[in-house]
């Protein structure tokens, strides 16, 4: 296969960390959280799509948009149960709890709703592939990139042009002082939650057409890739999150097609401790200093 | 020779000049005070003599020998000790293991000491207990040695942090703002007890302060920051009465005193 | 050191007391099979708990993929006893060395970086160790090593175990204890009082790595069969959840919470909860950290005085 074709498939693969790393990495810069429960949710989002499908014979978009909305639900409810009460307690125990809560969905899936063994998603398009020259792109991948840089724009609308990202942006920045200023700071972690929880959702949905098996443990490895990517880019920092899922979809394609499909997760890991050996506050993340 | 020597120290964060052009020389057994507005970068003078920060320029000799370069715990190995302004105790310690720490690196024994709990552990855990108590007993806080540093009262977590910075034994004691927070009775007392243990130890210090009372009633060498730079050096008397202090900082207030 | 004295006899009385008490409870067929499997796995995982909770509680760095240190003991050690015939012990203390070192090799270049980068750094190489261990064949691949000897008895998890515990307790309790705890506490204070924080950071994560890899052997040898699975990130996960649930800095908590961990999901099983264990662990371990986040004994240590104190003042507890 050519170089352009990895190209076009890292980035497909790419698009879907970066929906995913986006949301860890909007949570991290608010509550300093390495949500791990994100990586289900996204699961639960392509299991949401699913039933709309299945059950309900929706097209693509209504089911894109219910998985969007099932998770935002889920993931604001997740963090009012779990997150909230424990906002002063030290970060570990945060940790725990996070972990806690990513082994009930994945657990309560497998074991009450849906059962351990995979489904197929069912297919949303007819595969059309198209040949560029000696490039192939099917349509499923096109639809993919293009709703991710959708949602990504609409992202980046709502974080820099609204009220209420401003007020995201500041909570960010010093909680204390965001409230301070009147913001009403649980709202805003509970949209950010929201926002984050929607755009896995999404993300659970793309990865359901593209590779059409989902199970209950299918949040495991992206989501551990898609937080890579967040910490990679400079964990808290939004263009950092999508530049990082891009990277290391684009490095996991390429590690697979030129080296070595068993050592990839390897190089991808390695990947990460390099660079964050050499710049620790990730690639596009700002090192900060103690005062003393 | 001098203690201190500090010659053309600069630092730079990004644009920002923090500290330009920083000459200072202290003799063995000075007191000397170190004022200046909020923000003149007197803490940041500290955080380069004890390595906390690495100058952009300049020189910083302890008798002769350059410390640039060196990690913030090579320095305190030759002779200088601090405290800090916000109180950095080890708070979930009691408050001797506060003191007893700083013994660490004068008081040796290996793991297999600590391992197989040899006579040398003992002996030597002994000893820093012993010297740990005896410095408690100056600080008056013998009573409270068992108990969380966290649960001192504020004076007293000043006074520990004074003790802790003792027992790494130095030549050249930094201080920075020891009085701030508190009231005058309890500031009176640690003047005295800043002075005595120049006097006892045979002590070199160098505070930052910003009790006028306190810089003016002990120090005999002032040197004056502002925005980063020099603008006067001498007795209370010669910076009280210098034009650019009394406009730069203190102002009225001393010119009322003068 | 006289009373050093006294209580290292009383502690070793209470030792041996507690093995005569588990040997004759075992031989008198009290407990079956299936409770002295649990039992040590219960010690191997009080081992891998307090060795964690030296780095994680004592030493404030958080690290997450300890069980890749426990792994290359693990594969270290059954090496030595299948292939090259090395008696049990020696096999194990080497299966310890093996991963010293490897702390060595992580510890240098991770434990310059803070926080939750330390945190997915050490994650990171836990998974490269696992993904390097699938890629051997020696090693078995990902199939695992099958057939190791059995060498793991109820009287080594008990004798290792309680020194481990010992030798960790005695490290806390010295000079280079309270270097770490100081270095947790305030890096910055502690570097400004002649602590070398970096030297304090590695030996805490050397001596740790060494009982982890020690607990792999000993688990290797309990299970006869070890695969790169076994040592994955959610053995990592469990490991850091046995620190933070029994509370971090205290030994006892480790203990303890390592012990009711352990036996948590077999209760459900034998309750008839089989099929939902793991979701009730996770729910069980989300209520305990909701209503007791500094964990069962926060950063205090279980002791005699503890209940000597409890007749004083009750109800005298955190603050």
């Amino acid at each position: 296969m050519s170089l352009i074709q990895q190209l076009i498939n890292g980035l497909a693969q790419g698009s879907v960390y970066a929906l995913i790393a986006v949301g860890y990495t909007m949570v991290y810069g608010i509550i300093r959280l390495i949500n791990f429960a994100h990586a289900d949710i996204y699961m639960m989002g392509a299991f949401i799509g699913y039933f709309a499908v299945t059950v309900f014979h929706v097209p693509f978009l209504p089911a894109l948009l219910l998985a969007m909305i099932g998770c935002a639900i889920l993931g604001m409810t997740i963090e009012k149960i779990a997150y909230k009460p424990l906002r002063k307690s030290p970060r570990i125990v945060l940790l725990i709890t996070a972990m806690a809560m990513s082994l009930i969905l994945e657990h309560g899936m497998a074991t009450v709703v849906v059962g351990p063994n995979p489904r197929p998603f069912p297919e949303l398009f007819k595969i059309n592939i198209i040949h560029l020259g000696p490039v192939q792109i099917n349509n499923v991948q096109i639809i993919n990139l293009s709703v991710a840089i959708i949602l990504v724009l609409i992202l980046q609308y709502i974080v820099y042009k609204t009220k209420t990202g401003k007020a995201m942006r500041a909570t960010s920045y010093d909680m204390e002082a965001a409230q301070l200023m009147g913001i009403n700071i649980n709202n805003i972690v509970s949209i950010t939650f929201a926002i984050g929880s929607s755009l896995a959702g999404a993300a659970g949905v793309l990865v359901g057409m593209m590779y059409p098996r989902i199970d209950p443990y299918m949040g495991m490895m992206p989501g551990l890739k898609a937080f890579i990517a967040a910490v990679l880019g400079g964990i808290g920092v939004l263009p950092g999150a999508m530049f990082g899922g891009i990277l290391i979809g684009l490095c996991e394609t390429f590690t697979k097609a030129y080296l070595s499909t068993k050592l990839s997760d390897a190089i991808v890991f390695s990947l990460l401790i390099i660079i964050l050996i050499f710049k620790p506050a990730g690639l596009l993340g700002k090192p900060t200093r103690e005062k003393v | 020779m001098a203690l201190l020597e500090v010659n053309n120290l600069t630092i730079r964060f990004g644009g920002l000049v923090a500290v330009s052009d920083f000459n200072i020389e202290i003799e063995k057994n000075d007191l000397m005070g170190l004022i200046g507005p909020n923000g003149a970068g007197k803490t940041t003078v500290f955080n380069m003599l004890t390595g906390v920060y690495l100058p952009t320029e300049g020189d910083i000799k302890v008798e002769d020998k350059s410390i640039v370069g060196m990690k913030p715990y090579e320095i305190t190995k030759k002779h200088l000790a601090r405290t800090f302004q916000n109180i950095r105790l080890f708070k979930s310690m009691s408050v001797i293991d506060n003191v007893k720490l700083s013994y660490n690196y004068q008081i040796k024994y290996s793991y297999f000491d600590t391992i197989f709990r040899t006579p040398k552990f003992f002996r030597l855990e002994e000893e820093i207990e012993q010297k740990s108590m005896e410095l408690l007993k100056v600080f008056k806080l013998e009573h409270k040695a068992e108990e969380l540093a966290k649960n001192l009262p504020y004076g007293e977590q000043r006074r520990l942090e004074i003790a802790r910075a003792m027992a790494a034994n130095p030549k050249l004691l930094l201080l920075d703002e020891p009085a701030a927070g508190m009231n005058p009775q309890e500031t009176h007392e640690l003047m005295n007890l800043i002075k005595w243990i120049r006097d006892h130890f045979d002590l070199t210090i160098l505070l930052i302060e910003h009790d006028m009372k306190l810089v003016m009633g002990i120090c005999e060498k002032i040197v004056v920051l502002d925005y980063g730079k020099i603008i006067a050096k001498g007795t209370p008397e010669e910076i009280r009465a210098n034009p650019k202090v009394i406009e730069a900082y203190l102002g009225e207030e001393c010119a009322v005193h003068a | 050191m006289k009373q050093h004295f006294r209580k290292t006899l009383i502690g070793f009385g209470i030792a041996v007391i507690g093995y005569i008490l588990l040997s004759v409870l075992i031989n008198s067929k009290m407990l079956n099979d299936f409770y002295i499997r649990i039992l040590m796995m219960i010690g191997i995982n009080i081992i891998l708990a307090t060795a964690l909770n030296l780095v994680i509680g004592f030493t404030g760095q958080l690290v997450l993929g300890f069980a890749g240190f426990m792994s290359v003991g693990a594969y270290m050690s059954a090496v030595l006893t299948m292939k090259l015939h090395m008696p049990f012990i020696p096999a194990l203390v080497l299966g310890g060395a093996m991963a010293s070192v490897f702390g060595l090799l992580v510890g240098v270049p991770t434990l310059r970086l803070k926080g939750d980068y330390l945190a997915i750094t050490t994650l990171g190489f836990g998974e490269i160790i696992r993904v390097l261990i699938v890629n051997i064949d020696y090693l078995g691949g990902p199939r695992g090593l099958p057939a190791i000897p059995k060498y793991t008895t109820y009287t080594w998890v008990y004798i290792i175990c309680v020194l481990s515990v010992l030798v960790i307790y005695y490290i806390i309790h010295s000079s280079h204890g309270r270097a770490m705890i100081s270095v947790r506490e305030d890096e910055i204070a502690s570097e400004s009082m002649g602590i070398n924080t970096t030297y304090a950071k590695i030996s805490a994560f050397i001596v740790a790595a060494f009982f982890a890899g020690i607990a792999g052997g000993l688990y290797g040898h309990f299970l006869m069969f070890i695969d790169p699975k076994s040592f994955d990130w959610l053995k990592s996960f469990e490991i850091v959840t046995f620190v933070v649930a029994g509370g971090m800095g205290s030994l006892t908590g480790s203990i303890l919470s390592a012990g009711a961990l352990t036996l948590l999901p077999e209760i459900l099983r034998l309750f008839g909860f089989s099929k939902y264990r793991m979701l009730m662990y996770a729910i069980l371990l989300l209520i305990l950290m909701l209503f007791r986040p500094q964990g069962l004994m926060g950063s205090k240590e279980l002791s005699l005085k503890v209940f000597k104190n409890l007749g004083f003042k009750k109800a005298g507890g955190e603050k």
